[in-house]
């Protein structure tokens, strides 16, 4: 038998909290399962900093994967013997499914920003590189990882296909949505999923909703609205983030200073200068990176020792709202209060917008800018979903955006000189 | 610290005003490929490059009064129409940006249909790839769009003068 047609002798399950079980029938995906790429994906979290906000939130993105590919699997069987639906991509996107998130390194979102990475491009290096997964997947057939490869890049000729992996409403939000709403422990982010999954159709390019299950992904829009604002950007979590980002940047400052570390960063050292091979890349996670802040807050650069301390013990900035359109003169003023006591702004003063982080809304666009939700109506005619439901219109109508300020308190609490100036500033701004 | 807000202003004076979320998508990502620094993140969507960091930030410059957005109902959709404001300007005065002259190249991109802005941003998408291969990898995603032989060649030229531009 064709290794590609290869079934297990009998189904393994994988208990899961949040599809109960991740029923695994194919050879190929098992092998994948097993691959140290994809069991690295165990030793990163799903949402980074979030554990220190919502402390349940330790799951990976080993857990998250998996669910994906129980989704896929789910929708796939749905699809059988319907129109527009070809059963030969059936493996593939199993494995787009799985794979999708294969890049993802520790703390991606900061890594990314201060070393200018981009996890999917690993994703992709994953697939087709000299690696275990891409092994596997060309014995299915030569050029099958590629193909995989453009699933997850969004380039396969089959848009379809594409659309079940990657689209406003796919497996992968659906996956993390009802994830990271269970392990944070928030009441938020539960929607129908079984009534979705039986209302999801193929249509050509894309995967399209029958009209009567409008309901269902209104529930679906409104849980991923209220994650984002009450967990993806929480306050506290993004303040654990600022910190993460200025601990690299500070270390790889000293890198480019030729600070004599007294542990030598060796992990990091690839990531210093800009030149990231797939190996080292591999080589880091989340253990990797918690050893190095661990040690480091022994170091003789103040910064660093103390930003690390701060972030391995939980001891993060406060916030506050900041306007830039009024506040402007008010951070210039304090950037210098800063400087004069010898507290460098640049790792002290903070301003984080909405549009740093990572999430997404949903949003119908204007025509062409992005592929929107359809409904599929009885008259067989395709309608946007915002079109036809009032409570979609209203949520993706005007955005609410935000800025917050972050800073070390206790730091300015100590300060002999313009305490009260800071202050002042501090307490105008709403703190 | 918001610098990256700050280049789209900086852009948007260049720019005067753009008409279209797809064309200013693609306007950006096109000029970014030619070396200006835009920080926003782009991924391949249905319809070619798209940013959503890039919709964010355009959300928040709005909600903040830095641009002025308005909507026309084109009876069948509804477009987008983007001028930065004199808040704006303002903001944008206290950084001391380090960002090519682009004047020109973004006068060159306004001239075009986003249709066609479209194609070009795509097919530098795949600019890893030979010649021959963008133009297949163009008619696998973009089937719909059935690009003629004369529209490739017209964006091939284009990307030619846009980076020789850049270059002088």
């Amino acid at each position: 038998m064709a290794y590609k047609d290869e079934q297990l002798h009998e189904e393994k399950v994988f208990k899961d909290p949040v599809h109960r079980y991740v029923h695994v029938r194919d050879r190929v995906i098992w092998d994948l399962i097993a691959t140290p790429e994809f069991q690295r994906l165990r030793r990163i979290k799903q949402l980074g900093t979030t554990h220190l906000t919502f402390h349940g939130a330790e799951h990976s993105r080993f857990n998250h994967s998996l669910g994906v590919y129980e989704i896929v699997r789910r929708i796939i069987n749905n699809f059988q013997d319907r129109p527009h639906w070809n059963e030969d991509e059936r493996l593939l996107c199993l494995c787009a499914a799985l794979l999708h998130d294969l890049g993802h390194g520790p703390f991606s979102h900061s890594f990314e920003k201060v070393f200018d990475l981009d996890h999917e491009h690993y994703t992709q290096q994953i697939i087709v590189g000299d690696t275990y997964v891409n092994d596997i997947l060309e014995r299915v057939r030569p050029g099958f990882a590629q193909d995989v490869a453009d699933v997850i890049n969004k380039t396969y000729s089959d848009q379809l296909v594409v659309s079940v992996i990657s689209s406003q409403i796919d497996a992968d939000r659906m996956d993390y949505l009802q994830r990271d709403s269970y392990y944070t422990g928030v009441s938020y982010g539960h929607f129908d999923m079984e009534r979705i999954l039986r209302v999801m159709r193929p249509k050509e390019d894309q995967v399209v909703i029958k009209s009567t299950g409008m309901h269902a992904v209104e529930d679906y829009i409104m849980s991923r609205y209220q994650m984002y604002w009450q967990v993806y950007f929480h306050p506290v979590t993004r303040s654990a983030e600022v910190i993460l980002t200025k601990i690299l940047l500070r270390a790889k400052h000293l890198y480019e200073k030729n600070y004599a570390f007294k542990l030598q960063p060796t992990h990091f050292i690839s990531f210093f200068k800009g030149d990231v091979s797939l190996e080292d890349y591999l080589r880091l996670d989340e253990a990797v990176v918690y050893y190095y802040f661990q040690l480091w807050q022994e170091e003789d650069d103040a910064i660093l020792c103390d930003l690390c301390e701060r972030f391995m013990n939980r001891r993060l900035f406060k916030y506050v709202d900041f306007n830039p359109n009024e506040q402007m003169d008010d951070l210039s003023r304090l950037s210098e209060l800063f400087r004069d006591v010898g507290i460098d702004p640049r790792y002290y003063l903070v301003v984080d917008s909405s549009s740093d982080l990572p999430y997404d809304f949903y949003r119908p666009g204007e025509e062409g800018e992005r592929l929107p939700i359809y409904l599929l109506m009885p008259n067989r005619q395709l309608k946007e979903l915002s079109q036809e439901s009032d409570l979609v219109e209203a949520i993706s109508g005007k955005r609410r955006t935000d800025h917050k300020l972050y800073f070390p308190l206790d730091m300015l609490e100590q300060m002999d000189d313009h305490h009260e100036k800071v202050m002042e500033i501090i307490e105008r701004l709403g703190y | 610290m918001l610098t990256n807000h700050a280049k789209l202003l900086r852009f948007f004076v260049e720019a005067k005003e753009v008409t279209g979320r797809k064309k200013l998508q693609k306007m950006i990502y096109i000029l970014q490929v030619c070396g200006i620094p835009f920080g926003e993140k782009y991924r391949y969507h249905f319809y070619g490059p798209y940013s959503e960091e890039l919709s964010l930030r355009m959300e928040e410059l709005c909600n903040l009064g830095f641009l002025e957005e308005t909507i026309e109902d084109k009876s069948n959709y509804i477009q987008y129409h983007y001028e930065i404001t004199d808040d704006g300007v303002r903001f944008l005065k206290q950084f001391s940006l380090e960002m090519p002259e682009m004047s020109k190249q973004i006068e060159r991109l306004q001239q075009q249909s986003a249709r066609f802005l479209e194609l070009v941003a795509t097919m530098l998408y795949f600019r890893h790839l030979p010649p021959q291969k963008v133009e297949e990898k163009v008619s696998i995603v973009k089937p719909k769009q059935n690009y003629s032989p004369k529209e490739l060649r017209e964006a091939w030229q284009f990307i030619d003068k846009m980076v020789q531009s850049f270059l002088v």
